[in-house]
């Protein structure tokens, strides 16, 4: 009866302890508690993008693209700084605008599940700013849409220099028709 | 000798006021008994301003000619022959013509402060080094003429001459400011509202660190009062003990991750709203592995572009390091990332990292960014 009521006290010992230690406890039961924190894809996708921000139909499609390859978005906020500054200068006019661009692509991102690595480049140029980018980094692709009047987008010249460049797949999104 | 004291007026631009309020500051002294004299005044044929001076005595200036021109400047051996007890000087930040003993005008005025003459001297907030930059962003228009930040920082007295960036305008379109034929151009160029107002809000924003920065028993309230030129420079050093006053600080508490970017923009926006400086800080337990150096060098970048700063700071006690780094940064707000899940035993045997920070921190607001990811995982559960 002792021997039985000791064996019983210790069975319930031992599960407290693998309920209580998320290490040892079964994963069924571990994906039932909060999630680990937002773990960054395997693939890298490069999104460039200037003040007036990116449209939504090429976040999306970069997004998908993410999704679909359950790779990271690294969109990346191009700050152009002007030749009177030193081009390590803060720039608070520009950060008002980038903040707020980088925040609404994490919220898009976040109904994609896509996780997100933002990045801001600054260059006297959005070529400059670009080529820092490259320079600093590692990613699979590059996803840039081309200029559209009213969307922003990059002009054709970055594009070309981009494509001459940079190394990796580029995937260039034509302006919508519309 | 003892050094003399130096008390700048300080404006937001061209116009605020300032050699008014210094002249104004000037005959009250003479007006008390004390040796007061204009060392150099650059009235811009304001007549409000003129009238002011009335009755001070005005040193001679110094001929200078350069390139064939007649240049008229301020003539420091004058000043100091003349010993006065208090010299007014104006345009703190001028550039002296080549062949002057000092190329800037606030060399100049160290040399009389040196001398154990009081100054009072005039500036506008453009003019200051580190703000040179910021100002040019905001407004457009680089100013060559800098002073170096620690003239300020070190003054006796910083007194800000504040109006309404309206009230500047309308002054400046009434030709208080400038003549008919310079009206229109610097209304078009310069004086525009929201210059003006970045402009104030930056001088304001200066004044209200320099008057932390200085937190010191309150002395004499005077020029002249009993402890004039006798405190030692060094003595009016931050005092840590003494509560914050003024301005906030906020330092964001991170891991070289890409979550660290979204604790950094919420910080950041919530520094913009409180008008306050900004930290980063990552408390570096061992070497950081290569994603981790280069999480650290986007950090980095996205902190220069900012204008914050990023602290590694090496330790093993996590909340001892951030107690640190608190305390001397003077720290009013804590932002940290969602601390990660923890089952019940774990919670027993040691409080979570938020609960540490808590305890150590009393006096420092702390507050918890939510991690968005989280929230979808959780939803679609």
């Amino acid at each position: 009866m002792t021997v039985a009521l000791l064996a019983l006290v210790v069975v319930l010992a031992v599960a407290v302890v693998v309920l209580a230690v998320p290490a040892l406890r079964p994963a069924g039961l571990r994906q039932r508690r909060s999630s680990p924190p937002a773990a960054v894809g395997s693939g890298r996708i490069l999104f460039p993008f200037g003040a007036p921000g990116p449209t939504s139909r090429a976040l999306d499609v970069a997004l998908r693209l993410a999704r679909n390859e359950s790779g990271t978005l690294v969109p990346v906020f191009l700050a152009r700084v002007a030749l009177d500054l030193p081009l390590d200068a803060p720039l608070p006019r520009q950060s008002r605008i980038a903040i707020p661009l980088q925040e609404a692509v994490e919220q898009r991102a976040a109904s994609f599940e896509v996780p997100v690595d933002a990045r801001i480049e600054r260059g006297r140029s959005y070529r400059h700013a670009l080529r820092q980018m490259i320079d600093h980094e590692s990613y699979d692709r590059l996803v840039v849409a081309a200029w559209a009047k009213g969307g922003g987008g990059f002009d054709p010249e970055d594009i070309a220099w981009l494509l001459r460049n940079a190394p990796g797949e580029i995937i260039v999104l034509r302006p919508s028709g519309n | 000798m003892p050094r003399g004291r130096h008390k700048i007026f300080l404006g937001m631009a061209a116009g605020v006021g300032k050699t008014y309020r210094m002249l104004q500051e000037g005959q009250a002294e003479a007006e008390a008994g004390h040796d007061v004299v204009l060392g150099y005044l650059e009235p811009h044929d304001r007549p409000a301003t003129l009238v002011q001076a009335d009755g001070l005595e005005v040193l001679p200036r110094r001929g200078i000619t350069y390139r064939g021109n007649r240049i008229e400047e301020m003539d420091l051996q004058g000043i100091l022959n003349r010993a006065p007890e208090l010299c007014l000087i104006d345009e703190l930040a001028h550039t002296n013509a080549p062949g002057l003993e000092h190329e800037k005008r606030w060399q100049d005025v160290e040399q009389v402060l040196d001398a154990g003459i009081h100054v009072y001297s005039t500036v506008n907030i453009q003019h200051l080094e580190s703000l040179n930059d910021q100002v040019t962003e905001l407004t457009g228009t680089r100013v060559r003429e800098t002073i170096p930040d620690a003239l300020v920082a070190e003054a006796d007295e910083v007194v800000l001459i504040d109006i309404t960036p309206q009230s500047l305008i309308e002054r400046l379109r009434a030709g208080k400011i400038y003549k008919v034929d310079a009206i229109q151009p610097a209304l078009d160029n310069f004086f525009k509202v929201e210059n003006l107002s970045a402009l104030r809000e930056v001088a304001l924003r200066q004044v209200a660190q320099d008057v932390e920065a200085k937190r010191i028993p309150s002395g004499d309230g005077g020029a002249f009062g009993p402890s004039v030129g006798a405190r030692p420079r060094d003595e009016r050093l931050l005092d840590t003990a003494a509560p914050q006053a003024v301005s906030e600080r906020l330092l964001a508490l991170i891991t070289p991750h890409p979550r660290a970017q979204r604790i950094v923009r919420r910080t950041w926006r919530s520094a913009q709203r409180l008008g306050a400086e900004l930290d980063i800080l990552w408390v570096a337990t061992r070497d950081p592995t290569a994603e981790q150096q280069e999480q650290l060098d986007a950090l980095r970048r996205l902190a220069s572009v900012l204008g914050a700063h990023l602290l590694i700071e090496r330790g093993d006690d996590i909340v001892a390091v951030v107690q640190r780094v608190v305390r001397e940064r003077g720290t009013t707000y804590l932002l940290i990332g969602t601390p990660s899940s923890r089952g019940p035993i774990e919670r027993l045997l040691r409080p979570s990292l938020d609960h540490r920070l808590l305890r150590a921190l009393p006096g420092v607001d702390l507050r918890i960014v939510a991690d968005r990811t989280l929230i979808r995982k959780e939803e679609s559960e």
